[in-house]
């Protein structure tokens, strides 16, 4: 494989960049735009460098929100996606973690049955049957609350197939070994297990966070007050139809703000993303 | 397969499993088997009555052209983001795959678009190629194009099939590279000794060996196209001009939305669920192959 080895590299570099150019083209111009006036914007005048406005729109997109009438400061939207990814990572990680447990370690009545019971549910996003669950979170006094936010979208299988995978290739000796030192099925669980396990949820909090951070269709339908909305809800609400109101500045900056926490993550915890997203898909 | 060692307790294990499933079953069950009989369920104008009606709101669905119009407009949107998707984001491993000087740079600079979220998708596509004011849009006039996808139904369904592969591509990539770098260089060099040239050994070598992982992306990107262009779509077009953008996920939600018809919405998901429990299915058969290669 040496045939003009240097030409191929100097076009995979090229082809590459010019990825790079396509996927980074469209956040370059939210975030150019986020920096310049509206009115220039408008008249499609809008300069492909950045503008003198970066300070002025940040500020008021986080701490007030467009000047239309749903004005909700996007802090505020933030801290309620905060809450929601949190809830939705974080008890999916807890429920499965423990009921994977229950699975692989114990023999009990009912065990497969109960096993295929969740293990179904990795079949059918929340998009399906979104009419029906509004209904049962409507019923159950879960609209505009963090845990009709969340609980709906912590249904699913995929984290309790995760850690059952891994629980059986836990090797059995150290289960002989912790119980001649006298360990309870609660002290294995959080003494040996638990810290086995800290990379694969490390991984798949990554992987959640952003999935419940991006979540839209849901919040969209049980969210009525402004003040519960997320932040990607918001963005939407300040796309108006009549395209002189829409205050293209502040959409952007929420925009910006909007993929700030996810995109950190992602690079951030680059080794933990790679391994969640192929260990979630198997 | 199952533990050789374990525990013995009659009520732990039930407490254990208990959260998840009393979640599973009132926030999954519940509202899947609701869907299921409203579908068979006709309801009065008013809401006064409900009859039971067998198939009838499946066969009014299938009647109606504007259903049939979104099945077929759903799998072209898909298999057109797919393979948009799929064919740039295998250009781009290949060419990453190769030792090449900052290699790992490359992998940052094109995965992280796997975080943004579909409606954010949508915002950023509809502000470069808005009609007035997209600064894309000026160089596609430049070019005697009459670009204007909010009145336009094709340049409308253009834009969410590009800018929703574009969202895709990142996920693709890193799978096309994992699948890439899992090749043994052995194969390829023997290839090489052979004589085969660069593009005959991808086509020979390279592509067959990877024909598990295209197919595994292909039913993803399926389902992705099925499902999470929902922001897309509602951000940018909201399923406009006309119908030319409303899939069938996004039909689902207007005409529930509307709240007209509970048994037609019902059916629609119900017929979503089966689609969805096909693909899944395709998938895990492959992946059992995979298995036992």
């Amino acid at each position: 494989m040496v045939e003009q080895e240097g030409i191929r590299r100097y076009v995979a570099h090229v082809i590459l960049w010019i990825g790079i150019a396509i996927v980074a083209f469209p956040v370059y111009l939210a975030i150019v735009a986020s920096t310049q006036d509206n009115a220039v914007i408008a008249n499609g005048q809008m300069s492909l460098l950045p503008g003198g406005e970066f300070l002025k729109t940040y500020y008021q997109t986080i701490f007030v929100g467009t000047s239309g009438t749903t004005r909700e400061p996007v802090g505020n939207m933030m801290l309620n996606s905060l809450i929601m990814a949190l809830m939705i990572a974080l008890g999916k990680i807890a429920i499965s973690i423990i009921s994977a447990y229950a699975i692989v370690y114990f023999r009990f009545p009912f065990r497969m049955p109960i096993f295929w019971i969740i293990f179904i549910t990795l079949m059918l996003p929340v998009e399906v049957r979104i009419y029906p669950t509004y209904k049962i979170v409507a019923d159950l006094h879960m609209l505009d609350s963090y845990a009709g936010l969340s609980l709906p979208l912590i249904a699913s299988a995929t984290a309790t197939l995760l850690f059952r995978q891994f629980f059986m290739t836990v090797p059995d000796e150290l289960l002989e070994a912790s119980r001649i030192d006298g360990a309870g099925p609660f002290r294995f669980f959080w003494d040996t297990l638990l810290p086995l396990s800290r990379t694969n949820m490390a991984a798949l909090f990554v992987i959640l966070f952003i999935l419940g951070w991006n979540q839209y269709l849901w919040p969209l339908l049980i969210t009525t007050r402004d003040d519960m909305q997320t932040i990607q809800i918001g963005i939407r609400k300040m796309i108006t139809t009549t395209d002189a109101l829409t205050e293209w500045p502040v959409v952007m900056a929420t925009a910006v703000l909007a993929m700030l926490p996810p995109v950190f993550v992602v690079i951030a915890m680059q080794k933990l993303f790679v391994r969640g997203l192929v260990e979630t898909e198997k | 397969m199952q533990k050789q060692s374990i525990f013995q307790s009659k009520l732990l294990p039930y407490a254990l499993v208990a959260p998840q499933l009393a979640i599973v079953l009132i926030f999954f069950y519940w509202p899947a088997l609701q869907a299921v009989i409203q579908s068979f369920l006709l309801q009065d104008a008013f809401g006064l009555s409900t009859s039971f009606v067998w198939f009838e709101n499946y066969v009014e669905l299938f009647k109606e052209p504007a259903y049939f119009e979104a099945i077929v407009r759903t799998f072209a949107f898909s298999f057109a983001i797919a393979l948009s998707s799929l064919s740039l984001a295998l250009l781009l491993a290949v060419m990453a795959d190769k030792p090449l000087r900052g290699g790992t740079v490359y992998r940052t600079l094109l995965i992280w678009p796997y975080a943004v979220a579909p409606p954010v998708v949508g915002v950023l596509w509809i502000f470069m190629l808005h009609p007035s004011l997209g600064v894309l849009s000026r160089y596609l006039r430049g070019m005697g194009i009459d670009w204007n996808p909010l009145l336009d139904g094709n340049q409308a369904a253009l834009l969410i099939i590009l800018s929703a592969a574009w969202k895709q591509i990142s996920y693709n990539f890193l799978f096309f590279l994992a699948g890439l770098q899992s090749i043994p260089k052995s194969v390829l060099e023997a290839a090489a000794i052979d004589g085969a040239r660069p593009m005959r050994r991808f086509w020979t070598v390279t592509f067959p060996l990877l024909s598990p992982t295209i197919f595994f992306l292909l039913v993803v990107n399926i389902v992705y196209a099925f499902f999470d262009t929902f922001g897309i779509i509602d951000t940018m077009t909201r399923g406009g001009p006309g119908k030319s953008t409303e899939t069938l996920v996004y039909k689902v939600y207007t005409d529930g939305l509307l709240g007209g018809n509970l048994g037609s919405s019902a059916a629609q998901s119900v017929i979503l669920m089966i689609m969805v429990i096909v693909l899944t299915g395709i998938q895990f058969r492959f992946v059992e192959r995979k298995v036992t290669y």
